[in-house]
């Protein structure tokens, strides 16, 4: 086991200084060690094919409790650690249990049923920031309110509320947040969800939360507790992804206006479109952490149980043995085996969402928004320094 | 004449992702109840092998055996 610290490796994570991802030269087989800010130091993998193998293999756990799991930020003394109920931190057999319990709700077939709400709230939005005037933020009045109106329309959240969590995901995906002000910001997102649960356990709305409450919770398959880490998860995971999709996809179409053009003429690109803006950009940047259990290989390279890894999902959404050009954005390309949204049991459960929030989103704003432009030089955008890439702000006018 | 291409999904590895039915949806289905994946048709048309293969390819959870003719 390499117990002894490798010297004069690149401290992780890279950053976000813009839309070209920050990678340390790691060699031909791009594999390599980093320094974490725990002090720890884990494995970085980047190759596709070795991703493939590493996310789909039992030999790695996602359980962030378990000793040298590699933690990317400090965790405070005094934090519970717990993964309760929270799915992308738990393994098989309870991973399998809940994600069980969630697929349908997420399938596609379900949330083709959806597209209706999708598409109203996605024009209402985009009719309102127009009658506000120009120019405006398209981060404040469409990129954040479209996706969080949805996931609070699926989990019955009162959207009226959603200042309180959008403010409290904000510190906890934040690099810059003291762990104090993280471990604050998760307990209050707890409590909040605790007390709403209780009030849909009372009187059970059309939502998922009241489903579960009433199924699963008072069948005693789900402990309360549990509920409460899995609404976080959807909380969170459902509208900040999607969110900084649609502010860094708007960013990028403008950047490519002969592209924007080929889109505007035949609509029908919009699925490829959408699949080569989830590669290109890439919002998970910083990767996927897990640790051995036990000794294993991945691409030749020994692992022993207990060491931690990285796989770094933009770097494997550009490697040149599978997306040649890989730093060009190009709607033609078919990207069918990007990994934007993981690859193994824990691919993201909320993918047909957000690619039906996506699709519905892009096509109504450059339909409704002929004239959309940026407000700022593109070198004065500012990206946001978390642990989901997007943009701060994105002042536009139409 | 030459054997099929065979189709096999296993449904206790299946992570419920729903890539095999976006990719090939006249072979694959997901289960109203648990989301898991059905099979279809265990022996799809020619016109499908394309879009089987890239299915098993893609599949994040490997639940689906494509056996070459
Ligand atoms: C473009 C938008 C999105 C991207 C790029 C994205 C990306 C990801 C990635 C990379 C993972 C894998 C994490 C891991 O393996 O450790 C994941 C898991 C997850 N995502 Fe998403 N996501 C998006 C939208 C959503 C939405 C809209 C939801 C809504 C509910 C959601 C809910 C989840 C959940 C619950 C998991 C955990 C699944 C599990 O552990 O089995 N995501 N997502
Ligand atoms: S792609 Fe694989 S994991 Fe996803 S639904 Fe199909 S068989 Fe299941």
């Amino acid at each position: 086991m390499s117990d002894t610290l490798a010297t004069n490796v690149p401290t992780y994570p890279f950053g976000n200084a813009g839309l070209e991802p920050l990678l340390p030269d790691l060699g031909a087989d791009g594999v390599g060690r980093v320094q974490l800010p725990t002090g720890q130091q884990a494995w970085l993998f980047t190759r596709h094919e070795h991703l493939r193998e590493l996310l789909r293999s039992a030999d790695f756990s996602s359980d962030f409790t378990r000793p040298g799991f590699p933690l990317i930020r400090p965790i405070p003394e005094d934090m519970p650690r717990r993964p309760d109920g929270s799915l992308i931190r738990m393994d098989p057999p309870e991973h399998t249990k809940f994600r069980r319990m969630l697929t349908p709700e997420f399938m596609i077939k379900h949330i083709r049923t959806l597209e209706p709400l999708i598409r109203q709230t996605v024009v209402v939005a985009l009719e309102s920031m127009r009658a506000g005037g120009q120019p405006a933020d398209l981060v404040e009045h469409f990129a954040l309110p479209v996706p969080s109106m949805v996931i609070c329309h699926l989990l019955g959240v009162p959207y009226a509320d959603h200042d309180y969590f959008q403010e409290r995901s904000r510190i906890l995906l934040a690099w810059s947040s003291p762990p104090e002000q993280v471990r604050d910001a998760i307990e209050e997102m707890r409590d909040y969800l605790t007390r709403l649960i209780a009030a849909r356990r009372d009187e059970p709305g059309e939502d998922l939360i009241s489903r579960l409450a009433a199924e699963r919770v008072a069948t005693g398959e789900m402990t309360e507790e549990e509920l409460v880490g899995l609404s976080v998860l959807l909380l969170i995971a459902g509208h900040e992804t999607t969110s900084n999709m649609i502010g860094l996809s708007t960013l990028v179409l403008l950047k490519h206006p002969e592209q924007l053009r080929q889109l505007r003429e035949r609509p029908e690109l919009i699925d490829d479109t959408v699949e080569e803006l989830l590669r290109y950009l890439t919002i998970v940047r910083t990767g996927l952490t897990r640790v051995a259990v036990t000794d294993t290989e991945v691409g030749g390279h020994r692992i022993a149980a207990g060491e931690g890894v990285i796989a770094l999902l933009s770097a494997a959404n550009r490697d040149a043995d599978v997306f040649p050009d890989g730093e060009e954005f190009d709607l033609h390309r078919g990207s069918h085996q990007h990994m934007a949204f993981g690859f193994g049991i824990h691919q993201c459960i909320g993918q047909p969402l957000a690619r039906a929030e996506l699709r519905i989103a892009l096509s109504e704003m450059i339909t409704r928004l002929p004239g959309l432009a940026l407000a700022v030089a593109p070198d004065d955008v500012r990206y946001r320094d978390a642990v989901v890439f997007g943009v701060q702000r994105l002042p536009v006018t139409w | 004449m030459s054997a099929p291409l065979r189709v096999a999904v296993d449904r206790d590895a299946c992570c419920g992702s729903g890539n095999c039915v976006r990719t090939a949806p006249e072979v694959f289905d997901q289960d109203d109840a648990d989301g898991l994946v059905v099979l279809r048709q265990a022996e799809p048309p020619e016109s499908e092998y394309d879009a089987v293969r890239e299915a098993a390819y893609n599949c994040p959870a490997a639940a689906i055996e494509v056996t070459e003719p």
